[in-house]
């Protein structure tokens, strides 16, 4: 039995990391904390927009900064909200259709996102998923830091993570599927035995027609 | 030298033949005695397509009259034949347009509003709005699409309803939509003799399962031609499905054939044998060549997709499947079936840029192998045109080129299992229901514009028979080495070349064939042996010998 790889952000759904930021920043205890998290999220947008074009794994390091601060039981307790409020309406039904067929198929259903743990465990229950790949939050004293733990979930750390991950369970790489749209993932693309582009940015499209990888693309579709 | 309107042998005189390799134009001197068979002219179209339209609803085979079988608020499904048929893509109206619009106005006059139109695709890609709008045509596509005009999805399982399995075990399901409606009216466009009859129904609208009781290698190894209705077990296969079927389903047949007018108007010379063309149309030829020779590649193809076909309606039929196919055929054969006598030693055909499963996309190299293995090497009746063992030569590019939207699984196929084997059997088992079932695959299938994953493992298996019985494959002007030896061809770099090559395991004198396509034609072949025993031992039919010697 194979495993299928689902990155999140912008293949299953939508959205991006930047929107539920944006989502628990709006949502702090007083308008004044809310007002304080939104402006340094905007003072930092210059430097996450060079972070995206240089290095996938600086830029998800530094937007997790904006998380510093949040109490680990707010950031817990409107993860239902956010989940349905940002990223749930954001689904694309073909991506759904497509982790139910990988499910029917018999393979083993994961979620490798630098999407924070949390969120990614409201989508594991709502997929059925089997197993989930996140980035995890590091807190003190109840706190974010605004750190992320290691290992990092981004870029080349992915294919490592989809390597150990396969190795553990005995999967033939070769027989896995991995599906994302980010130039960022193609190492995690690379490493399994039928990748495929999905919605992908023209980067990433032209290695997909330079390597002959299967592109989906349903960014005309609705949302599920 | 012998000469008729379909066979022509060359000699030394003889004008260079010109070949379509790809979408380019060759002119070939061939060698003297080198048999040359062409299409028959085109039937005469129907004068008034749409009274004969009428006329056959209205005076069916086997069946009460269309309007007879309608009351009002029943359930209807109209459903029809996809982009496959035909090739190229024929002028506006299509004749599907011509039957809709005539039968919509029908079920209008008798009160009957619950329609809907299917295009009939099985595991074919789906057809886009605009290529549904060209065969429906703008009236039809603007009430219908896309609530109640859609294309059939055979992986779309809440709607394919599961009929039963044939005394065979031949599974049998099919659109629920279809399956569920009080009447089914099938509109068919019949471009080669496999197509049509229970093919429609129990194939056009079914899943893979269903496909799987024949589209095997077993059943497509078979040693008769799946041109040849018949006498081969394909046909035989799908018509225990559409019998079964039909005991759940009213079927309302119609049938429609159309002349080979493949092109008319500035480029009608490129259906004329080369010493009926003026001098004129000679200067027109030689510029297209040019024109193509500098164009890029998808210049070429836009170009010649730019110039739909002019085929005519020739008959029309509707009522009982089985009887209205038998007409159909009949009308098939007189269009398509040329007389020849004897089988070749050497086959030689260029294959043009279209064939059923590349519609506005490249001929890739499995598609190659089908129309060479598959749909060339079964256009006969009675024993195959090239002898056993013989030596085929097709003149085509063969370039590592494929479409990656519509034939994202071809890719797959080609380079990842066909290095490993060309075992039919094997491929089938090892590989093919992980094809079928690959979540990727039947996403492409069922949201994008793929085939599915199924389907390059039928187009393998449909040129396991000519596999089997053809004993050299050469590639006349082949740009790809390895394709060559993925699909275990030769390469040569132009026909001549290819002939010197074939000459090599061929008898002394070899009797040398040029099958002049497009437009398609089928032979029905006398083979030597049959001469023999009808004209007595000694004597030899016409064109059997060949002078043996390059021109």
């Amino acid at each position: 039995m194979p495993a299928s790889y689902f990155d999140v952000d912008g293949t299953l759904t939508r959205t991006n990391l930047v929107h539920p930021l944006l989502f628990y920043a709006m949502n702090q205890q007083n308008p004044l904390r809310s007002v304080g998290h939104l402006f340094k999220t905007a003072a930092r947008a210059p430097r996450l927009l060079l972070a995206e074009q240089l290095d996938r794994g600086s830029f998800n390091e530094l937007l997790f900064e904006g998380y510093a601060g949040m109490t680990e039981d707010r950031l817990l307790e409107l993860a239902d909200e956010a989940f349905s409020t940002v990223i749930r309406p954001g689904l694309y039904k073909e991506g759904l259709s497509l982790v139910a067929r990988a499910k029917a198929a018999g393979h083993r259903v994961v979620l490798i996102s630098g999407s924070p743990d949390f969120l990614l465990q409201r989508l594991q229950k709502l997929c059925e998923a089997d197993d989930v790949i996140g980035n995890r939050l590091e807190f003190k004293d109840g706190k974010a830091t605004g750190r992320i733990k290691r290992p990092l979930v981004a870029g080349p750390e992915k294919a490592r993570l989809i390597k150990a991950h396969a190795k553990q369970h005995g999967f033939d790489l070769e027989e896995c599927a991995a599906y994302s749209d980010s130039l960022s993932d193609v190492p995690m693309l690379t490493v399994v035995g039928r990748p495929c582009a999905v919605n992908p940015d023209v980067r990433l499209k032209a290695m997909a027609t330079t390597h002959r990888w299967p592109v989906l693309d349903w960014r005309k579709g609705k949302a599920a | 030298m012998s000469s008729s309107s379909t066979v022509h042998t060359l000699d030394s005189d003889s004008l260079p033949r010109y070949l379509m390799s790809g979408d380019q134009i060759l002119f070939e001197h061939l060698p003297v005695g080198t048999r040359c068979i062409y299409a028959k002219p085109p039937l005469v179209g129907l004068k008034d397509p749409d009274a004969a339209i009428r006329y056959a609803l209205n005076h069916p085979e086997n069946s009460d009259p269309l309007h007879a079988m309608l009351k009002p608020g029943m359930k209807v499904t109209i459903a029809f034949d996809d982009i496959s048929i035909p090739l190229p893509p024929m002028k506006r109206p299509d004749i599907r347009q011509r039957v809709i619009e005539i039968v919509l106005e029908i079920l209008d006059d008798h009160g009957v509003d619950d329609i809907h139109l299917i295009a009939a695709l099985s595991v074919h890609r789906r057809m886009t709005a605009d290529e549904i709008k060209w065969v429906v045509g703008d009236k039809v596509f603007n009430q219908y699409w896309p609530d109640r005009l859609y294309n059939h999805d055979a992986e779309d399982k809440d709607n394919m309803v599961d009929i039963g399995e044939t005394d065979r075990g031949e599974a049998v399901d099919c659109n629920r939509r279809a399956a569920e409606s009080d009447l089914l009216i099938y509109v068919s466009m019949n471009l080669v003799p496999m197509s049509g009859g229970h093919k429609s129904v129990a194939v056009g609208l079914c899943g893979y399962k269903a496909l799987r009781a024949h589209h095997n290698p077993k059943v497509m190894s078979s040693k008769e031609s799946y041109m040849d209705p018949a006498s081969h077990g394909l046909h035989e296969s799908i018509w225990r499905q559409g019998r079964m079927l039909q005991k759940e389903v009213k079927v309302f047949q119609i049938e429609t054939t159309i002349n080979n007018k493949m092109f008319d108007g500035q480029l009608d010379f490129l259906t004329k044998r080369e010493e009926d063309m003026s001098d004129f149309e000679w200067t027109k030829m030689r510029g297209l060549k040019a024109t193509l020779d500098r164009l890029p590649d998808d210049a070429r193809q836009a170009l010649f997709y730019a110039s739909p076909a002019h085929y005519e309606l020739t008959g029309v039929w509707a009522g009982e499947t089985e009887a209205v196919h038998e007409k159909v055929l009949q009308k098939s054969y007189e269009q398509y079936m040329v007389p020849v006598k004897g089988q070749a030693d050497i086959l030689l055909s260029g294959l043009a840029f279209v064939c059923p499963y590349n519609v506005h996309s490249y001929l890739n190299p499995l598609l190659v192998q089908v129309m060479a293995q598959g749909y060339y090497h079964n256009l006969y009746r009675g024993a195959p045109l090239l002898k056993k063992g013989g030596t085929l030569i097709i003149a085509h590019p063969f370039k590592d080129k494929f479409d990656p939207v519509h034939h994202a699984p071809y890719i797959e196929f080609v380079h990842r299992l066909l290095p490993e084997t060309k075992d039919a059997y094997t491929l089938h088992k090892k590989y093919e229901r992980a094809f079928a079932e690959d979540p990727t695959y039947i996403e492409m299938y069922r949201h994008g514009h793929a085939y599915h994953g199924s389907h390059p493992f039928f187009m393998w298996y449909w040129g396991e028979a000519g596999r089997q019985h053809i004993g050299r494959v050469i590639v006349a002007g082949a740009q790809d080495d390895y394709m060559c030896e993925l699909f275990g061809y030769e390469p040569a770099a132009n026909v001549q070349e290819a002939l010197e090559m074939a000459y090599d395991t061929a008898p002394r004198s070899p009797q040398i064939t040029m099958l002049h396509t497009p437009p398609i034609l089928m032979c029905d072949v006398e083979a030597d042996a049959q001469i023999a025993q009808t004209s007595g031992a000694g004597s030899s039919g016409t064109g059997t010998s060949g002078a043996g010697a390059a021109a």
